[in-house]
């Protein structure tokens, strides 16, 4: 991984510029005019788990119409900013949205629906689905409801934008920071192989691949 | 000249984005909901570029953006923008409407090497499908602006928009090139019935599939740039040019609205139907448009 907007809306190299040349204050500006433009633009994939994937078409459509606060839905998680993830996770789903989840640009942001993915609500004693996601992946919001409603969904929204716009701490960078947490708990329960592999060095793969 | 160039860029940018956000806007209406702000695009824009890039398929993919926004930019600086003045008219004089055609088409070709690279079974179809309809669409407007030449005998726009002066417009002289060179130009902005490269249902987002964060955002931008250069072609060869910022903005926007409000109304084609459909009727418009012009002058 590289570095980047690491911890805070801009390069960390730039603040230091800025604060060497005594203008920390136009970098707190700046900063704060990035984080506004953040929550006005939200890209969604939308990944439907669970039973909840019937409310996101009435959010993002005519009825609710999310787009007028510039949540749009988008095709891949390449450009995306939010996951939206609206259920219970099987196994077999979870190992996927870890994948879908990684290949998302920082900054990130997830969101789930329903009370499933917080503790395993009618699944709880399911053999195959996990029951608190938080142990797996970093949620950002949790709209809660057996199923919520889209105005419930659209309230999350809200609740994203002004967490952006106060520049609170994302679940991506508590990903990035308690990255050996996560990646215990998950491979706990999905076995050793999860993709990508983290040891192997993709650039290298003639010099033995070993980073 | 430099100064003229970089304000003509920033004018282009700030024009198109407000463009496609009206274009959301108005789609947004029509559909019955409230739809985003105008300025929605701008917002989109910065964002994306103060994301981070982690994604790496080597240099030659970076470069697909590149390509396309230097087409862009070409195109743009290549156009002259007001009928009357020179001002904004930098290097218009270095070039003509065949460099402008040629340069139309960079920007595609160059995206398709990139987007190979990355090796998106999606992005390929993407570019395939592009480059398939490219064929259909560059048909009857070629025809057009050959029919707009032989009549104005010159390929200097300069000297297109100066014979519409005393001649009349050419969209009341030769109605026939306009509408072949107006259905064209829906494909050339990506509406329905021709938004086959990245059409959402079927490709995802077809060639943009792998590009994320800042490289978007240069696509994105190139985009707006581009599409303002277009327009201004049309109102330069169809409607005489404008003399002022305020009919510049008028006869971009009146073309601009008749293109938005055509994508609503129709369906998508499948790449075939539409290849099928532009090598008929368009073209046969516009070659009798021609054959008007070769025989009765
Ligand atoms: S919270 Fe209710 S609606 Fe949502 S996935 Fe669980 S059981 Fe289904």
């Amino acid at each position: 991984m590289e570095s980047g907007f690491y911890g805070s809306s801009l390069d960390g190299n730039l603040k230091c510029k800025f604060e060497e040349s005594g203008l920390a204050n136009t970098h707190e500006i700046m900063e704060k005019a990035v984080r506004w433009f953040r929550s006005r633009s939200i890209f969604v994939v939308a990944y439907g788990t669970g039973c909840g994937a019937i409310e996101m078409p009435p959010t993002f459509t005519s009825r609710y119409d999310a787009e007028r606060m510039g949540v749009v839905g988008v095709a891949t998680p390449r450009q995306a900013d939010l996951i939206i993830l609206s259920g219970y996770l099987a196994y077999k789903t979870l190992r996927r949205v870890i994948r879908t989840y990684e290949q998302m640009q920082k900054p990130r942001y997830i969101m789930t629906l329903g009370s499933c993915p917080i503790n395993g609500g009618m699944y709880w004693d399911s053999y195959n689905t996990i029951k608190k996601l938080d142990d797996y992946l970093p949620i950002d919001v949790s709209v809660t409801g057996c199923m919520p409603r889209p105005e419930a969904v659209i309230d999350g929204f809200v609740l994203l934008q002004e967490r952006i716009r106060n520049g609170e701490k994302a679940g991506w960078e508590k990903y990035d920071e308690n990255f050996e947490f996560y990646k215990e708990n998950q491979k706990r329960v999905l076995g050793g192989h999860i993709d990508p592999s983290y040891e192997t060095d993709w650039y290298n793969l003639k010099s033995g691949g070993k980073a | 000249m430099i100064f003229q160039i970089i304000l003509l860029i920033m004018l282009a940018y700030v024009v198109g984005f407000i463009y496609f956000g009206l274009y959301r806007n108005i789609t947004a209406r029509i559909q019955g909901r409230y739809g985003p702000t105008v300025y929605q695009s701008f917002y989109d824009s910065i964002k994306l570029f103060s994301k981070n890039n982690t994604v790496s398929y080597g240099w030659m993919f970076y470069l697909g953006p590149v390509i396309m926004a230097t087409g862009a930019v070409l195109t743009l600086v290549l156009v002259p923008v007001f009928s009357d003045s020179d001002f904004l008219r930098s290097v218009t004089s270095q070039g003509n409407l065949f460099v402008l055609l040629y340069l139309m088409v960079l920007g595609p070709l160059g995206n398709a090497l990139a987007v190979g690279t990355g090796g998106n079974p999606f992005g390929v179809m993407g570019v395939v499908r592009g480059l398939t309809r490219l064929i259909g669409l560059e048909l009857p407007f070629y025809i057009a602006v050959v029919g707009l030449i032989i009549a104005a005998n010159s390929s200097d726009i300069v000297h297109i928009i100066d014979v519409q002066k005393t001649a009349g417009l050419n969209i009341i002289n030769h109605p026939l090139l306009f509408i072949g060179a107006m259905i064209s130009m829906v494909g050339f902005f990506g509406a329905s019935p021709f938004d086959i490269p990245g059409a959402p249902q079927e490709v995802y987002s077809g060639p943009r599939t792998e590009f994320s964060g800042k490289f978007l955002a240069l696509l994105m931008s190139q985009g707006s740039l581009f599409a303002f250069a277009k327009l201004v072609l049309i109102v330069d060869l169809f409607l005489g040019g404008a003399d002022s910022l305020v009919m510049l903005v008028l006869k971009t926007f009146t073309i601009f609205v008749a293109i938005i409000f055509i994508g609503i109304v129709y369906g998508r084609y499948k790449v075939e139907q539409a290849v099928d459909f532009l090598m008929k009727l368009p073209t046969l418009i516009a070659v009798l448009g021609l054959a008007r012009i070769v025989w009765f002058g």
